[in-house]
Order: structure tokens, then C-alpha cells, then sequence
């Protein structure tokens, strides 16, 4: 399926979910946050959260700022 | 006594409270700018600031996975993290921000709201920062707000409930020192939560004026960061701050125009 990842177009396998997704990307374990069509996705629901094609997911997390 | 574990004005009993919490530090800087993550955590822990303000930006997909992150050496729980919302120029995002944020630190609601309105000034966008405000205080948010040196606005973002609120002492990065002194003491006479200047302090004198004003804090980073030498200056930033605060306490003696002898007169045998 097809994906928009931060801001990226990226192509993944369909019925993945949030914690998944996250594994691919080797981001697992890292203190981050999910939004997928402009809602967040809790940490607490990233293993029963399902990726539909299209979603438009961002993933962020705290860099150095003022 | 051999060890002076606290600073003068934590000993004296003169925290800067926010949003219920004290805070022994009035100094807040942010974590931008560094050369790398060992200038950034030598320059904070000089600085003894309490309250670290840090940036929320897309994670790096695919390349560098180890790179150092930032709250490896600016841990949550030795600072208070305060996320703020730099780069928006809408409501929206910003409040997108914050919420991302607060999912970010585990419900964390301390925030630092700035909406800018234009790239040349970063200047603060007002009408966009309010919109922004009453979403967020109605979404439990504490809101420490960047505003204009405007008396009406700032007192605006009191009522609506921001718990600190931020006036600029010039433009953000611009070292520039306090432009509106009298505007700023006005918001400090003015208000019931605690005055933090933030942006455009350039050296230690500048934070020192504005603690003279009777500010209760100042922010800043590049004054810092942008330095020839970072610890040095944080380091100096933090002495300013501390002789600011003690001098405002203290009371200055009012400005003469003509000379008052120190010495006395009586007693002289010449």
C-alpha cells in the first residue's frame, strides 16, 4: 500500500500496524510521536492501530530549539 | 559554612513559581543552534537553567538511526522540557504542535506558544496567538506564550489563562537587548503571572536590565549558542540574571542629576 510518510511517498505491505510500521523504519523503542491524518496515535494503541493506504503519517521528535 | 549549595535567591526564599511549580533558576534557555550535543549539555548545565526549551520537527527516516538524541543529554528528568511551537505561522499547527508534543513527553502540558507572523522580524502573529491560546487553555495546556512588548496584549494572554507570558526584548536571534524598557516594566506592573523576556537579549547586561525591570525571568538561546564561547557565556548569562533579580529585590537608589558625597561632611579637620 501506498503511504505519505513525513511528507514522503513510501510504499509498505498492507495490515500493518502503527508498532510495525515503526519496526521497518528501525524506530522502535525511540521517544517519538505519531500522527496519522492529523490525529494522534497514542503509544499505548500503536500495536492494534492499523495503517490504511493513503494515510498521511508524521513522526516526530524533540530536536535542539529556543 | 564552607559550601554554598544554593543560590542567593533560592536561599533567600525567592523562587520563580510557574504554573504551581518552583524554580530555583530564572534563567530558561533553549537548545538550538549548538554545535553538536556536548556544546549543548556543557552549555546548559553552565547556565543552571531548570527549564529547557527544545523544538518538535519531523524524525530523520531511514538515515542516521543512532544518531545522539537530545534528550540523551538533556534528560527529562533532570529539566523541565518546554516544547515550543517555533516555525508556526498558523493556529493549527501550532496547536498541532503542542499536542504532538504533549504525546511526545507523556502528557507533559508545559508548552511554550509562539505563532509567527512574518520571516524578516519572526515577529509574534497576535491575532493567530490568541486563536491559538483559547484552543489550548481549553485543552488543559499551561501556556508560557511569546508576545510583542505590547501592555494590552500581554494582559490579553493573562485573562485567557497562560500561565507566564513572554514579551520580546527584541527580535528573535537579533542581540539587539531591550528595546522597550518602559513597555516592559508596564507588563510587569500589570500582571498576576510571572514576565519572562524572550528574544533579543545579546550579553549578560541585557538579561541583567531586565531582571532590574522586575522581570521574572528571562529566555534565551542564541545570545548563548551564538557566543564565541558558549559555556562561557551561559555561564555569564546565569551571574546576570542572578545580580538582575538581586538589584530589582534590593532597590536601586533613584537617578540625580547633580553629586551626594559619600564621605560625610561633618568631622573634617582640614
Amino acid at each position: 500500500m501506498h503511504i505519505i510518510l513525513n511528507g514522503d511517498q513510501r510504499e509498505f505491505p498492507d495490515s500493518l500496524s502503527a508498532s510495525q510500521l515503526l519496526q521497518d523504519l528501525g524506530l522502535t523503542g525511540k521517544r517519538l510521536a505519531l500522527e496519522i491524518n492529523r490525529e494522534i496515535v497514542p503509544r499505548s494503541t500503536f500495536d492494534s492501530h492499523i495503517i490504511q493506504p493513503g494515510d498521511r503519517i508524521e513522526i516526530v521528535h524533540a530536536i535542539g530549539g529556543g | 559554612m564552607s559550601t554554598v549549595m544554593h543560590s542567593p535567591a533560592a536561599m533567600n526564599g525567592d523562587p520563580l513559581i510557574i504554573a504551581g511549580v518552583e524554580y530555583h533558576s530564572r534563567l530558561l534557555v533553549g537548545t538550538g543552534k549548538y554545535k553538536d550535543m556536548e556544546e549543548t549539555r556543557a552549555a546548559t548545565e553552565a547556565s543552571g537553567a531548570e527549564i529547557v526549551t527544545v523544538a518538535i520537527r519531523r524524525t530523520n527516516i531511514g538515515q542516521n538511526a543512532d544518531e545522539p538524541n537530545l534528550l540523551d543529554v538533556i534528560s527529562p528528568q533532570q529539566y523541565t522540557l518546554l516544547p515550543n511551537t517555533a516555525g508556526c505561522y498558523t493556529a493549527e499547527d501550532a496547536i498541532r504542535t503542542c499536542r504532538l508534543a504533549r504525546e511526545l513527553l507523556d502528557g507533559h502540558e508545559l508548552v511554550k506558544l509562539e505563532v509567527l507572523g512574518d520571516e524578516k522580524t519572526l515577529f509574534p502573529d497576535i491575532m493567530q496567538t490568541l486563536q491559538a491560546t483559547e484552543v489550548l487553555v481549553r485543552d488543559g495546556f499551561k501556556i508560557m506564550v511569546y508576545t510583542n512588548d505590547d501592555p494590552i496584549v500581554a494582559k490579553r494572554f493573562e485573562e485567557l489563562g497562560c500561565v507566564a507570558v513572554m514579551p520580546l526584548a527584541a527580535p528573535i536571534g537579533s542581540g539587539l537587548g531591550i528595546r522597550n524598557p518602559y513597555n516592559i516594566m508596564t507588563i510587569v506592573e500589570n500582571a498576576t503571572v510571572p514576565i519572562l523576556v524572550d528574544a533579543g537579549v545579546g550579553t549578560a547586561s541585557d538579561a541583567a536590565l531586565a531582571m532590574e525591570l522586575g522581570c521574572d525571568g528571562v529566555l534565551m538561546n542564541t545570545a548563548i549558542a551564538g557566543a564565541r564561547d558558549p559555556v562561557l557565556m551561559a555561564s555569564a548569562m546565569k551571574k546576570g540574571i542572578e545580580a538582575g533579580r538581586e538589584a530589582y529585590r534590593a532597590g536601586r537608589i533613584p537617578r540625580k542629576r547633580f553629586a551626594s558625597a559619600s564621605s560625610p561632611i561633618d568631622g573634617t579637620f582640614f
